[in-house]
């Protein structure tokens, strides 16, 4: 049974520094919840401690029930939590395709003693990986460009393929990092679009870091503010837009 | 029946390679010679690819974990094949060929066990810390095998002598062919884009569900098992064996062909294999030159063409198996 993700009071130190501080945060499934802050505030911290990349030094991680804090990143995609990455991270010798089964990867019964004999068996996998990954393509109108190189494809398609690659994994939560970094305004439009078309499509929830306050404020239910690894504030945009914290956080205070 | 063309391919390399040994007493020694250690460095530098290429592991050992099987199958040979042979029927070319078979196994199994205790702990490391880890260990291997008893069974700094030449053609383009189709296949399917998404980024393929850990030891131990054959099978051509021979000089040779062919392209593999065991027979009278022509070869090479003789596409590969 699906409960979401629950952080219970998470501290990550890196020697003398706090990155992230006690945070407390849950989200429901289904859900689309924005985590913003100031640079440094460590809200890609937040995403590299969900996803196992790094342990936290105190508190505990639960997705659906189960701890997710001491597992291996591979174990915890298996558990239904996939990601982006800030900066594009895709598989840059491989297709635009083979991104794709890469990802899914991790969902095949057969393994590498089917690789070696190629029986019906193997041959029907292949099949149905590759006809799976070409609608997941389809959907997103990256199917002609399945067999180009994914480094030569233009920046927003990166971005693009990297959150259908996350979504081969067939996540249960999607942490999207800075997904409009580097857009233009149409190209933001399009992924407002996107992303909303994944939660409604996909029965997901999503968590997303984002430093462009429209694409937030637009698409979010909810939003939570860092800064310097301490929440200092939740609700909805609108409580948010207005929150004296938050304000400060971003503007400074005011000189008298 | 285009879906089983890749074993199609294998057994009739298999059955060419069968055919030609049965030639092979018409055919000229020298080279026969040469054609063998064409093959066997096939073996070796399609093995290594799979670790440096295809899974972006710098390794340095790969002469260490030859030198494990060659020994691993003199040792049985030597001990065990006189006690083998007659309960398999007498001495008969059906009798010699399973116990042969039976050591080349246990000669890659040790390497393959060796490359699994060696891989678990140091493929933590990454590049260069990765190179200097095995080529520690290729030195660990060659000075352990020096210091053994020279009345021991594995018979010190002077090594093993007296090996039966069991190698012949056939074997040698048999464990050949079973090697590159062995790594192709690996590779070139669904579980194998994990080798190289390992290569392309290894964060990224962790939190794609990929068991990084698992692929790099895999890859490292299917190298190690293959380099553990190619070492029996030079063990029993060149019928004696010395630590010196497995030195780091025989790692670079490896990694030099691997290089010159591109990494992650087995047939560029394959070809720089042929031409600079060919070259090498050129050399022969200029011996001392040969580390200076390879380490020019490479430089050029680098300048000239960086990705290699036949630089991999792996991005064609999809389009290739669906057409």
């Amino acid at each position: 049974m699906s409960t979401g993700l629950k952080l219970t009071d998470v501290t990550i130190r890196f020697g003398g520094l706090k990155a992230v501080s006690e945070l407390s945060f849950a989200l429901a499934p289904g859900e689309l919840v924005g985590l913003i802050g100031p640079n440094g505030a460590g809200k890609t911290t937040v995403f590299n401690l969900i996803t196992g990349v790094y342990t936290p030094t105190e508190g505990h991680i639960h997705f659906d029930g189960a701890p997710v804090s001491r597992k291996k990143p591979h174990e915890i995609t298996r558990m239904g939590i996939a990601r982006t990455f800030q900066n594009i991270r895709l598989f840059h010798s491989l297709s635009v395709l083979d991104n794709v089964r890469a990802a899914m990867l991790t969902h095949l019964k057969r393994g590498i003693i089917h690789s070696l004999t190629r029986g019906p068996v193997y041959h029907r996998e292949e099949a149905a990986v590759e006809k799976q990954a070409l609608e997941l393509l389809d959907i997103f109108g990256l199917a002609d460009a399945r067999d180009k190189n994914a480094k030569s494809m233009n920046y927003g398609d990166q971005r693009r393929l990297e959150i259908v690659r996350a979504l081969a994994t067939k996540p249960n939560l999607l942490l999207l990092d800075e997904p409009a970094a580097g857009m233009n305004p149409s190209e933001k439009e399009d992924l407002m679009q996107l992303i909303n078309f994944i939660k409604q499509n996909y029965n997901l929830s999503v968590l997303l870091v984002e430093h462009d306050m429209k694409v937030v404020m637009g698409i979010c239910e909810r939003i939570a503010v860092l800064e310097y690894g301490i929440k200092i504030a939740e609700g909805t945009p609108k409580e948010i837009q207005c929150h004296p914290k938050v304000i400060e956080a971003y503007l400074g205070v005011a000189a008298d | 029946m285009k879906r089983y063309s890749a074993q199609i391919v294998l057994i009739v390399t298999v059955m060419i390679g069968l055919g030609i040994s049965m030639l092979s007493d018409s055919l000229d020694a020298y080279y026969l010679d040469i054609a063998l250690n064409v093959g066997i460095n096939i073996i070796l530098a399609v093995s290594l690819n799979l670790v440096n290429g295809h899974t972006g592991q710098f390794s340095l050992g790969h002469a260490a974990f030859m030198s494990l099987g060659a020994y691993g199958a003199s040792v049985f040979t030597l001990e065990a094949s006189s006690k083998l042979v007659p309960l398999l029927g007498g001495p008969g070319t059906f009798a010699t060929g399973v116990a042969f078979l039976i050591a080349l196994l246990i000669g890659g199994i040790c390497a393959a066990i060796c490359g699994w205790l060696v891989g678990m702990p140091s493929l933590r490391l990454r590049g260069d810390y990765l190179a200097i880890v095995t080529l520690g260990f290729n030195e660990i291997v060659r000075v352990i095998l020096q210091n053994t008893s020279g009345d021991g069974p594995l018979g010190g700094p002077l090594g093993l002598r007296g090996i039966p030449p069991h190698t012949t053609f056939f074997w040698v383009f048999l464990f050949a062919a079973v090697c590159v189709y062995a790594v192709t296949s690996m590779v070139n399917s669904t579980y194998g884009r994990g080798f190289l998404a390992v290569r392309d980024d290894e964060l990224a393929a962790g939190s794609m569900g990929i068991n990084t850990v698992r692929y790099k030891v895999t890859a490292f131990v299917t190298g190690a098992f293959f380099a553990g054959l190619a070492g029996g099978l030079y063990a029993h051509l060149r019928t004696t064996i010395s630590p010196e021979g497995f030195n780091f000089l025989k790692s670079f040779d490896i990694v030099v062909i691997v290089i010159l062919g591109g990494m992650g392209s087995t047939a560029g593999v394959v070809v720089a294999a042929i031409l600079l065991t060919v070259l090498n027979e050129f050399l022969r009278d200029a011996e001392q030159y040969r580390m200076i022509v390879f380490s020019l070869l490479l430089i050029v090479m680098m300048i000239v063409r960086p990705q290699g003789l036949i630089p991999s596409f792996p991005f064609m590969n999809s389009k290739k198996k669906s057409a």
